[in-house]
């Protein structure tokens, strides 16, 4: 079965005592149900289900400072307390497993090696909740994850993880593992929702939101991957030893995808604060410029986060010190690029991306990206005209803020930050009828 | 019927566990997709008899979704990742390389029926850039000389 070739950090997390999300992940034993019980887990939800309260799981979540690694950043145990207690409806968990922001390439990681760390995430959030059925959603072209979550599911309810009556408990939990269709939309919490109820993957209006009325219209949590593999380590450990990793307020480690011009692209586990500059140059992550070439730029939280400057990137990962920079923490995507790229080209795959993957369901994404794209490549092509970097201002402008979902911010803010940050070079474009630097990555 | 006994058994077995028949329809196009190759309006008909949906509902949704293909193609499928991360790693340079290689354009399907070439958004293999996700497989770390051989392999794979 296929094993992603990806470099890890592993050995440096077997190691360090405050890493968890990669000790075990270069080991292929792992996946095994069997190895996974004898480093110690399910564990956690054992003990859940030997008697700590819903209460108490969602209280030390919440202490634990943990926050949502899909993008947003919002604190997993406070949106876990939003589901009204009183409810008589079937509550639903579904795990964020759409991987599809470019850029971001680590929660297959774990789905591929350590895929029972998810299951044992997904039901201790379920148990918080009250839920009996939980999903998964796993991007459909991630064969080889999605072969890995079924086996491992199946392994969890022959063992006695999953299903009726758990370890004697009385709590019964159901597993599905579902599959998507190729679209990024269906990554954002209601589009997905959509999608498993077999509907078309556009997003919804909120209010109401998915913890009151989400999946079949019922209180729904969506987490991500990483995030929900945190959870039975802050369970083992305590909140306070989470609560220690990372900084002031960025609580806990991260996963981190590296990708584009270094030496060592791979994924990367860090306590959270941890500097921008080493690990782009730090030989154990990645090692450094490709070809010794000059850095011009880094995105530093997936394709929907504004650029950084060579000289901004002396800078922690974490929420609070990136949105000082102007730019986002975002999914943990690191792309970086060097000299020889132009930012019209990055911007014009950008846009181009955006475009396609507008569900349509709102006027000024579903046009404004497609204008946008129409103007971004007709200036990459030397036909740019002089006021068109004012016009993509103002489509910009009535674009942000003003659609159902994030979609529309997140096409707009790396358009924004570049013309901000590099000015000169789309001037020199439009008045050069052609790129400053030619962007000519030959396949070695 | 195109979809086999085993498909629909397949199809049958996912059914059962969702509370509500309607979220039937995306594991169904997918054992439909893994099985043909693509999926259509003769398709989505067995699917409706299967899952007991109606065959517009399928359609609506089967629609929306890029991943299945809507007319048969190649026999094997190249999905190149032209996103960014791909792209800064020469994925533009592999295009124009199996083009050449192929002898046809993006988009377009070899005379012998035996390779699609397309360009997809990112797969998530933005680390191990760049790639071709060749049918249900991944290729990932690609250089060209490990682009050539996967062909010449495809090639000569006799089944
Ligand atoms: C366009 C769009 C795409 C998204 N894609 C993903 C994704 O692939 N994976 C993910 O976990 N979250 C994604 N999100 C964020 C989800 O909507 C949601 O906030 C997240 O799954 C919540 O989990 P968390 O709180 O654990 O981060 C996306 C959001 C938007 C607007
Ligand atoms: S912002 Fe775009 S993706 Fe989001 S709902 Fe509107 S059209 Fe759909």
């Amino acid at each position: 079965m296929h094993y992603s070739p990806v470099i890890t950090n592993a050995e440096i997390a077997a190691k360090d005592k405050d890493l968890h999300l990669f000790q075990y992940v270069e080991d292929p034993k792992q996946c095994e149900v069997e190895t996974f019980v004898s480093r110690g887990g399910y564990k956690a939800w054992k003990a859940v289900l030997d008697g700590i309260s819903k209460e108490d799981v969602i209280e030390t979540v919440k202490k634990s400072g943990l926050r949502g690694r899909g993008g947003a950043g919002f604190p997993t145990g406070l949106k876990w307390s939003f589901v009204p207690k009183d409810s008589p409806k079937a509550r639903y968990l579904v795990c964020n497993a759409d991987e599809s922001e470019p850029g971001t390439c680590k929660d297959r990681v774990i789905m591929e090696r350590d895929p029972h760390a998810i299951i044992e995430g997904m039901a201790i959030a379920s148990y918080a909740i009250d839920c009996h059925l939980m999903f998964i959603y796993i991007r459909g072209e991630f064969t080889h994850c999605i072969e890995k979550m079924e086996t491992a599911m199946k392994e969890a309810y022959e063992k006695g993880h999953l299903g009726k009556n758990i370890y004697g408990s009385g709590y019964d939990l159901e597993m599905i593992v579902h599959t998507g269709g190729g679209a990024y939309i269906c990554g954002e919490e209601t589009a997905l929702l959509n999608s498993i109820e077999g509907e078309r993957g556009q997003s919804r209006m909120r209010p109401p939101f998915p913890a009151i009325e989400g999946l079949y219209a019922c209180p729904t949590i969506v987490n991500n991957v990483e995030s929900l593999a945190a959870v039975p380590h802050i369970i083992n450990r305590g909140a306070e030893w989470y609560a220690s990793i990372g900084t002031e307020k960025s609580k806990g480690s991260k996963l981190f995808s590296l990708s584009g011009h270094v030496n060592r692209p791979g994924n990367y586990e860090v306590p959270l604060g941890f500097n921008l500059k080493d690990m782009i140059y730090d030989p154990a992550y990645g090692g450094g410029m490709l070809d010794g070439k000059k850095l011009k730029g880094v995105i530093p939280g997936g394709a929907s986060t504004p650029f950084l400057l060579p000289d901004m990137i002396d800078v922690a990962l974490d929420y609070e010190a990136l949105q000082e920079k102007d730019s986002m923490l975002g999914s943990g995507a690191i792309i970086v690029f060097n000299e020889d790229t132009c930012i019209v080209w990055v911007i014009k795959k950008l846009i181009h991306f955006f475009r396609h993957e507008s569900c349509g369901k709102c006027t000024p994404c579903r046009e404004g990206t497609g204008w946008l794209e129409q103007m971004i490549n007709r200036i990459e092509a030397g036909q740019g005209q002089p006021g068109d970097l004012e016009k993509i201002e103002e489509v910009c402008g009535n674009i942000l803020g003003r659609t159902i979902c994030p979609l529309g911010d997140a096409a707009v803010m790396p358009i924004q930050s570049a013309l901000r940050l590099y000015r000169d070079e789309w001037q020199y474009h439009i008045d050069h009828k052609e790129c400053m630097v030619k962007s000519n990555f030959e396949l070695k | 019927m195109i979809l086999t006994e085993k498909s629909i058994a397949e199809i049958k077995e996912k059914a059962v566990h969702y509370p509500v028949k309607k979220s039937a329809i995306l594991p169904a196009l997918t054992v439909a997709y893994r099985q043909v190759g693509h999926v259509d309006e003769v398709i989505y008909k067995e699917i409706s008899k299967i899952i007991d949906v109606p065959t517009l509902e399928i359609a609506e949704a089967a629609t929306f979704y890029t991943m299945f293909p809507k007319k048969p193609r190649g026999k094997y499928l190249l999905q190149v990742c032209n996103n960014i991360s791909c792209a800064l790693r020469g994925s533009d340079s592999m295009i124009a390389h199996l083009e050449n290689k192929l002898d046809i354009k993006l988009g377009e399907t070899t005379e012998d029926n035996m390779f699609t070439l397309i360009g997809v958004e990112c797969l998530g293999s933005c680390s191990t850039a760049p790639m071709i996700q060749v049918n249900l497989d991944y290729h990932e770390n690609l250089d060209k000389k490990k682009v050539d051989s996967l062909i010449d392999e495809l090639k000569a794979k006799k089944d």
